[in-house]
C-alpha cells in the first residue's frame, strides 16, 4: 500500500485548526437538547495539512491532463480550460435556476443557440437539453417513441430491436421504459445481420416492432455500412429509429443522422463536446428529433416567446412541447455543461468541428494500422474514432486483455476499455480522440509493442502488473462481493 | 480446441446453457465453456420457484467481473426449484458448472424442443468456431 494516503480523519489531532473564527456578533441561541449530539467526528487539521493531503491525493489520480487516456467508448478528449473560464463567469455561475426568464436572457439565449447548433450538427429539427446524461437521453428517446405509437393507436408496438454489440444502457433503457428487447446478431463485418433484421421486421412480430436502437459507428468503432438498409427495413415495418449518439465524435459535420432518416438520437455533451466526465461529471445527454417526434420532446425547451421588434431583442423563454413526455430533470438540465459545450462549439466553428472528427478518425486509424501488426484485429476494416483489438496471444494462453491493460499502467498510460464490446473475446477497445499528437500516439504504440514482447518472454511481468501504480493488482471478485462503501466505524448500524 | 468439459449426456443451447432431463423435470445451468469465458462469477439472480417461463425466455441472469448475461430456458414450464446456494457462493458455477453449479429445475410437459438442440460434439464444434 506504499504511496497511499491515510484518511484525513487519521491525520488530525485535537485543537488543530485551519481558520480562526471571529467571536460571534449575534446572541447565541439555545437549541433543543434532542437536536444536539455529544460528538461530531470531524478531522481537526491545519490548513497546510489539508493542502498537502489533497495535493498528494491529486498526484495519485490519473487524468487526461496528465497523460494519454485511450478508454474506448468514453471519448476522453481534452477539456479545454476556456470552457471552465466560461462556466465561471459570474453572470452564469451565480444565476439562480428559479430566476424569472426576463432576468436570465443571456443564459436562455445560450441554450437556444446550443439547441440550434446541435440540431444543425446532427440534422435534427428540434433539440431538448434537459436529459442529465446519456442514459437519460436514451430513456427520453424511447419514451417519445412509445408515446408516438400510443398516439397512433398502435400501443401494441413494444419491441425495440438492439444489436448484440450495443452499449448495455440500450437494453436497460428499453426495459426501464416498459418495453421489450429483441437482440440482433452481428455479421462477420461487424454490421447488423440484415437477414435477422428482416426476419424480425417482416415476420409475425411485424406489428409489434416499436423501433430499433443502434449506435453509429457501432461500439466496434465501425461505420454501419448498410445503415440505409437497416433504417428502411425498420421504417417499413412501422418502427422508429433511435440513434445512440455516443460515438458522434466520428461523425460531426461529416454525417448527419437526421439526414440518414433517424427519428431521434441523444448526444453526450460530456464526450463529444468536451464537457468533463471524470469523477462523475455531471454528464449531459441532450436529445434531438425529427418533425415526427418534435412535439414529444422532454421540456422545458428554450424558444423565442416574443419576436424581436423596434424596442429590441427577442424575448427567450421556456416552452413545454405540446405532447411532451414531461420533465425528466429538475430545472433546465445540467446548465453548466450546456455552457461548456456552447463554448467548445463556438471556439471550433463549423469547419473546426469537422476537423475534430477528421483528426479523431485519423488518430484511431493510425493506431489501428500500427497495432494490427502486433495484435489481432478481429474486424480488418477502416475504423471510425475507435477500434477493437483482441488482447491475447495464441502462443501465451495465460495472458489476457486485463493483464495487458494492467501492464500499460506501468508504462504510464491509462488502459483501454476491457471486455467490451462483448462480442469480441478479450476485447481491448482503443479510442485515442483527436486531441493527441503523433509523438504521444507513437509512445503508446511502443508500449503496446513492448508488452506484446514481454508477454512472450516474461509473461509474469504482465500477470503481476501493475508494478508501479499506487496499489498493485486489485482483487476484483472480492471488491464486488464484499462491498464496503463507508468507513464502518463512522456509520452506525441500521436500526441504531 | 480449447480445454473445457462437455458432458456427453446433456443437451446444449447456443446461448451456452446445458439441459439435463429427468422425467418431466429439466435441470439447467451454464456450460464450462461459458463460465470460463465469463471469468469470475460474482452474482446470480433467478426467477422464483412457481414462476413460469416460455421457451426462449430468460430465467435469470449471471454477472461476472467481465460481463452480465441473461440466462435462457429452451423449455417452457414452471420453475420448481432454484439453486439458492449460488446466491451466496456464485463462484461454485466456476468451480463445478455441471454439478453443484446447477441453476434451476423446470417442470415441463414438452420435451420435444430438446431433440433439436446440440449434443456434446455439436456444442464443442460450435465453441471451437467462436
Amino acid at each position: 500500500m506504499d504511496g497511499l494516503q491515510p484518511l484525513i480523519y487519521d491525520i488530525g489531532a485535537p485543537g488543530r485548526v485551519g481558520v480562526n473564527l471571529p467571536e460571534p456578533d449575534v446572541p447565541e441561541a439555545e437549541l433543543p437538547t434532542e437536536l444536539l449530539r455529544d460528538d461530531l467526528p470531524l478531522p481537526e487539521v491545519g490548513e497546510l495539512q489539508v493542502v498537502r493531503h489533497f495535493v498528494k491525493l491529486s498526484h495519485l489520480n490519473y487524468s487526461i491532463d496528465k497523460g494519454f487516456y485511450p478508454l474506448g467508448s468514453c471519448t476522453m478528449k481534452y477539456n479545454p480550460k476556456l470552457n471552465e473560464d466560461a462556466a465561471r463567469l459570474p453572470g452564469f455561475a451565480q444565476l439562480h435556476p428559479l430566476i424569472e426568464e426576463t432576468g436570465a436572457q443571456g443564459a436562455l439565449y445560450l441554450m437556444y443557440e446550443l439547441q440550434r447548433w446541435l440540431g444543425e450538427i446532427s440534422g435534427f429539427e428540434a433539440v431538448s437539453l434537459t436529459p442529465a446524461a446519456g442514459a437519460q437521453g436514451e430513456f427520453a428517446g424511447i419514451l417519445m417513441i412509445r408515446n408516438y405509437h400510443l398516439d397512433q393507436g398502435e400501443g401494441q408496438r413494444d419491441i425495440i430491436l438492439v444489436p448484440n454489440s450495443a452499449h448495455g444502457t440500450n437494453p436497460a433503457t428499453v426495459t426501464m421504459a416498459g418495453m421489450r428487447v429483441r437482440e440482433l446478431p452481428s455479421n462477420d463485418q461487424g454490421n447488423v445481420d440484415l437477414d435477422s433484421l428482416r426476419a424480425a421486421c417482416q415476420g409475425e412480430l411485424r406489428d409489434q416492432i416499436a423501433g430499433m436502437m443502434i449506435t453509429v459507428p457501432s461500439t466496434l468503432g465501425l461505420f454501419e455500412s448498410t445503415i440505409h438498409d437497416v433504417i428502411d427495413i425498420v421504417h417499413e415495418a412501422g418502427g422508429l429509429m433511435y440513434m445512440d449518439g455516443a460515438n458522434m465524435n466520428a461523425l460531426m459535420a461529416v454525417v448527419k443522422p437526421g439526414e440518414l432518416d433517424f427519428d431521434v438520437m441523444h448526444y453526450n455533451l460530456h464526450k463529444t463536446f468536451s464537457t468533463p466526465h471524470g469523477g462523475g461529471g455531471p454528464g449531459s445527454g441532450a436529445v434531438g428529433v425529427n418533425a415526427k417526434l418534435k412535439d414529444y420532446l422532454p421540456g422545458p425547451i428554450v424558444d423565442i416567446i416574443e419576436e424581436e421588434d423596434e424596442s429590441g431583442a427577442p424575448l427567450y423563454g421556456y416552452v413545454m412541447p405540446g405532447k411532451s413526455i414531461g420533465r425528466i430533470k429538475a430545472f433546465q438540465g445540467n446548465f453548466g455543461m450546456h455552457l461548456r459545450a456552447y463554448a467548445y462549439i463556438r471556439v471550433y466553428g463549423d469547419t473546426g468541428i469537422r476537423d475534430v472528427t477528421r483528426y479523431a478518425v485519423l488518430n484511431a486509424n493510425y493506431l489501428r494500422a500500427k497495432l494490427m501488426q502486433t495484435y489481432k484485429l478481429p474486424y480488418p476494416r477502416y475504423c471510425g474514432h475507435e477500434f477493437v483489438l483482441e488482447g491475447h496471444f495464441d502462443e501465451v494462453e495465460e495472458v489476457h486483455a486485463l493483464d495487458i491493460s494492467k501492464r500499460l499502467m506501468d508504462y504510464g498510460f491509462h488502459p483501454p476499455t476491457n471486455y467490451f464490446p462483448l462480442i469480441v473475446p478479450e476485447a481491448l477497445l482503443i479510442e485515442p480522440t483527436e486531441t493527441e499528437v503523433k509523438e504521444d500516439l507513437d509512445a503508446f504504440v511502443e508500449a503496446m509493442e513492448s508488452i506484446a514482447e514481454e508477454a512472450r518472454t516474461d509473461p509474469e511481468l504482465l500477470l503481476n502488473a501493475p508494478h508501479s501504480a499506487p496499489v498493485r493488482r486489485l482483487d476484483e471478485v472480492r471488491a464486488v462481493k464484499e462491498l464496503i462503501l463507508c468507513c464502518a466505524a463512522a456509520v452506525p448500524a441500521a436500526g441504531d | 480446441m480449447g480445454e473445457w468439459k462437455t458432458p456427453a449426456d446433456l443437451k446444449y443451447a447456443e446461448t451456452d446453457e446445458w439441459f439435463a432431463v429427468d422425467g418431466d423435470v429439466v435441470t439447467i445451468g451454464i456450460t464450462d465453456y461459458a463460465q470460463d469465458q465469463l471469468n469470475d462469477i460474482v452474482y446470480v439472480e433467478f426467477k422464483d420457484p412457481g414462476d413460469s417461463v416460455d421457451a426462449g425466455d430468460s430465467f435469470g441472469e449471471v454477472e461476472s467481473v467481465k460481463a452480465a448475461s441473461e440466462l435462457y430456458s429452451a423449455v417452457a414450464g414452471e420453475i420448481i426449484e432454484v439453486n439458492a446456494a449460488l446466491e451466496d457462493s456464485p463462484e461454485v458455477v466456476n468451480a463445478d458448472a455441471f454439478g453443484a453449479g446447477w441453476m434451476v429445475k423446470i417442470r415441463t410437459d414438452d420435451l420435444s424442443v430438446l431433440a433439436d438442440m446440440m449434443d456434446a460434439a455439436a456444442y464443442d464444434a460450435y465453441c471451437d468456431s467462436r
